[in-house]
């Protein structure tokens, strides 16, 4: 056997326990990649056993193997098309007779199958004793008992995988006995068969029960190999409708039904009669779990948990993070050009910017973690499906879905979450126009990145109502997600298929330390891979934009002026101290870097011996510069400090001059002053235009761009007295339109991007972008021209709008739903 | 009668799935099938959906559609 590969596909249903087999098969090497063409996830692996190698692909996990999900039609073409040299069906050993139902699909597909009876610790737990040899008997294949969460069996399904893979011969697939069905299967079989391409490439039998139950894909293959599809389709469906009125039920339910009488049988001959049929434990719990008071009261209690243990604690460990981002920005900067006197190189502020922009997404990485750790827990105990059992009622309402929840916690229900993972999480809604209604409306919850503009907004402008305000924002996002998701689900989203809700509640299982940090990890290796490449060219973009195309020659020797204007006055002061020979030519600029980094040095460390060790440091580095910087009792030092410390300032000041009016002659500051006009209505001027662009990037840049606008006049002023100052017309109802624009903001980049992987197509991506856009638009303009019109102030509006936005929410909510699933 | 008329609490045998394509399909592949004995074990905290126990393991659907499966109480 030595040498010898195979390829492995895992087939079973959900809640098998099959990911845990795959685990189990291929330990850590694993690979996460997409199927082509579908958002179905394609996870493969590959071990070694007794010199065989094997690949393993772990098929999506499904009930069937119909064409009416991508999931099912990717396993089918999986099957069919790579011919696995071995398939492993995993199955519940307590829940035998519902499992075989996929296992007889899988045989009559003629794959090489090994059924693993997996989770018979539980079919024991609960008095199910099962005869697996009489079992692998009847179905012809080998059977292996297992239970793979405590290792119970994992040795004779690695040599029953190898004997099958091993093995030349081509297995007699197991006969289904569907009755009456049964001659119009041989016919159907016959008339195409007489084409031989087809007959080879695909077994006989199984593509006569596919087509005489109407699949849509096995049509196709006639279609595409058949000579004279016309005539054999026609003919299939002429026996379908004879059946049919024959027998008075439809070809697809005789079938399943016969599929369900059989495994019945066989589960009952296989199966020792128990004695009592205890209660599970499982649903012993869900009596509290789903009860009518305590089950939403425990729902409540979860989501908060959620929410403090990965926003309010991630964010805690960020700040001992947060050092080690701003270390490898140090380590960067050590690397680059160093800065003039007024005039930065660009490749050190463009390396800059850069290094900021992925910094500011890395920092969010332990919330991320802590956030998938908490979601995987989750996942695997099984409390997902009461989340949607309990709040399906509410969401159904509005397009939405039972599984809508946990996407909507993350994208920050309340306030605090993050839309990349939120629309990430809609890939487990099984209703196509739900999950599209979810994945648009997510972006419309407060992620981390709003909250300083609120913040900002509040403190200037609703100072005296903090809490009212803050209450309003972090609530007014859900009023508008549920009347807009109604809306979108009848507008643009009617004619996207609806799946019925019916769903597994599966037994509740602790989840295993490995499984929930394995799929954390990995999570968060997906989002890094993703998101940071995307941003960083966005980021690169966005700085052009900002920089370009810079100060005229004009200006620029303006500037020079002033600097030597500046520097003159510095030496003139100094001209006969003893210090003025150290900061000649060259040195001067030396000397502004010291002070720089010394400064920084002594704000980062902690403590009187941290302190006292960056002194000793830097009074070796250069102990002239040194006893400038801390003169001390020395009188010539002191005067050159002072001096030089007005110098340093007037550099900063020019630094910021220039900065700004860099920005305001920007590329997107004459975009933001030529958007004036339009967006004067909705209270906007240029500069709020321009702090909303730049945000687009990433939604923190919104109060850094604001910061950069309203210059500072006093050292450590803040930047709320700063936009006070400078924004002297600005009222609380700007600052209303402002924040609801923001509630309203189009998907960051990082978010358009899981938009457009979780949709599959660009259009759905550029929709989600621009619908925001207009209706954001469209509220900022009704609460300032509509506000200014009724001569409202800021809070009075702000109630008038909670109170329209509460009605239309409740208003949608009695709409009733088009379903298109009957 | 439909399963949609059942307290919880009260069991059934399914007679007849009236639904089409997806929903019979997917009532299918849950197996529900005509003949299967079933129990109606508790509502949702706002009455919808359901949870229906069939052979050892549990089902929630909406009322909207177990009105599609015909059944009758044992």
């Amino acid at each position: 056997m030595r040498g010898k590969k195979a390829l492995l596909a895992l087939a079973g249903q959900p809640n098998c326990g099959k990911s845990t087999v795959f685990n189990a098969l291929t330990g850590a090497s694993q690979h996460v990649a997409n199927y082509p063409g579908v958002t179905v996830e394609k996870m493969t692996g590959s071990y070694r056993y007794d010199g065989m190698k094997v690949e393993v692909v772990d098929l999506p996990g499904t009930y069937s193997l119909t064409s009416y999900s991508p999931e099912e039609r990717v396993s089918r073409s999986f099957l069919l098309h790579d011919k696995p040299s071995v398939v492993v069906n995993v199955a519940d050993a307590s829940n035998l007779k519902r499992h075989l139902y996929l296992t007889f699909q899988l045989m009559e597909m003629g794959v090489p199958l090994v059924v693993d009876l997996n989770m018979m610790d539980v079919a024991e737990k609960r008095d199910i004793d099962i005869d697996t040899q009489e079992l692998s008997r009847q179905l012809g294949v080998p059977v292996v008992p297992t239970a793979i969460k405590q290792g119970r069996g994992k040795k004779e399904l690695f040599k029953s995988i190898n004997s099958v893979a091993g093995s030349e011969r081509s297995p007699e697939p197991f006969h289904v006995d569907y009755g009456s069905m049964e001659p119009y299967l041989t016919e159907i079989e016959n008339e195409f068969s007489k084409n031989g391409v087809l007959s080879k490439d695909y077994p006989g039998r199984w593509l006569a029960i596919k087509l005489v139950e109407g699949d849509n894909e096995a049509r196709k293959l006639i279609r595409e190999h058949h000579s004279t599809p016309g005539k054999v389709l026609e003919f299939i469906e002429n026996k379908r409708q004879e059946f049919e009125s024959k027998h008075n039920e439809k070809p697809e339910r005789h079938i399943a039904f016969s599929r369900y009488k059989v495994a019945d049988t066989i589960s009952r001959s296989c199966i020792k009669p128990r004695a009592v049929s205890k209660q599970p434990l499982s649903d012993r719990a869900d009596a509290i779990i789903c009860h009518k008071f305590l089950g939403p009261l425990i729902l409540v209690g979860v989501i908060y948990l959620l929410y403090y243990l990965s926003i309010v604690q991630g964010y805690n460990i960020t700040n001992y993070t947060w050092p080690l981002l701003a270390k490898i920005r140090s380590i960067t900067e050590s690397f680059l050009p160093a800065p003039g006197f007024i005039d930065t190189p660009l490749v050190r502020s463009m390396t800059l910017w850069f290094v900021d922009s992925i910094n500011a997404l890395l920092n969010y990485i332990p919330i991320f973690f802590i956030l998938f750790g908490l979601i995987a827990i989750l996942e695997d105990s099984g409390y997902m499906p009461r989340m949607a059992f309990i709040l399906d009622r509410i969401f159904n309402r509005y397009g939405l879905h039972g599984q809508s929840t946990l996407p909507m916690v993350l994208g920050g229900i309340y306030i605090g979450g993050c839309a990349v993972p939120g629309v990430m999480s809609c890939k487990g809604i099984p209703c196509e126009r739900a999950r599209f209604a979810t994945i648009l409306t997510i972006p419309m919850l407060n992620c981390l990145a709003k909250v300083p503009l609120y913040v900002l907004m509040i403190n200037i402008y609703f100072a005296e109502y903090k809490g009212p305000a803050m209450f309003f924002i972090s609530t007014i996002s859900l009023l508008m997600v549920l009347p807009v998701a109604k809306i979108l689900t009848r507008t643009v989203l009617r004619n996207k298929d609806t799946s019925p809700f019916i769903m597994e509640m599966p037994p509740y299982h602790i989840p295993t330390i490995r499984g929930v940090l394995g799929r954390a990890v990995e999570r968060v290796w997906i989002f890094i891979k993703k998101i940071i490449t995307i941003v960083a060219v966005i980021a690169i973009v966005i700085f052009i934009l900002l920089q370009f195309p810079g100060l005229s020659d004009e200006r620029k020797a303006y500037y020079d002026t002033e600097k030597d204007r500046a520097i003159a006055g510095f030496y003139q002061k100094i001209e006969e101290n003893p210090y003025a020979e150290y900061v000649q030519g060259g040195n001067l600029m030396a000397l502004v870097l010291y002070w720089d980094k010394y400064k920084n040095a002594k704000m980062m460390a902690k403590g009187k011996e941290a302190a006292s060790a960056v002194n000793e440091k830097f009074k070796a580095e250069n102990p002239a510069f040194f006893t400038i910087v801390q003169p001390k009792r020395d009188k010539e030092a002191k005067s050159v400090n002072k001096a030089f410390k007005k110098l340093f300032s007037a550099r900063k000041k020019l630094l910021r001059e220039i900065k700004k009016e860099k920005i305001d002659n920007s590329f997107l500051g004459r975009i933001g002053r030529a958007m004036e006009p339009y967006t004067k209505y909705a209270g906007f001027n240029w500069r709020v235009n321009v702090s909303l662009l730049a945000s687009f990037a990433a939604k923190e840049s919104s109060v850094a761009t604001l910061g950069a606008l309203y210059e500072q006049e006093v050292e450590g002023e803040s930047l709320e007295t700063r936009m006070e100052k400078g924004e002297k017309g600005f009222t609380a109802l700007h600052a209303l339109a402002l924040m609801l624009f923001m509630v309203l903001y189009p998907p960051c980049v990082a978010t358009s991007i899981m938009v457009k992987i979780q949709t599959g197509q660009i259009r759905w991506m550029i929709f989600s972008m621009a619908f925001p856009i207009v209706l954001g638009t469209c509220v900022a303009t009704l609460i300032f021209s509509g506000g200014t019109a009724l001569g409202l102030t800021g809070l009075q509006a702000m109630i008038a709008f909670y109170c329209l936005a509460l009605a239309i929410t409740i208003g949608t909510g009695f709409i009733k739903n088009k379903s298109k699933t009957t | 009668m439909n399963l949609d008329d059942l307290r919880p609490g009260s069991e059934c045998l399914v007679k007849r799935l009236h639904a089409h394509d997806k929903l019979g399909q997917r009532l299918m592949d849950m197996g529900v099938y005509p003949g299967l004995a079933m129990k109606v074990i508790r509502n949702a905290p706002l009455e919808d959906p359901m949870e229906l126990e069939l052979d050892g393991y549990y089902l929630s659907i909406r009322h909207e559609e177990a009105r599609f499966v015909e059944v009758e109480r044992r």
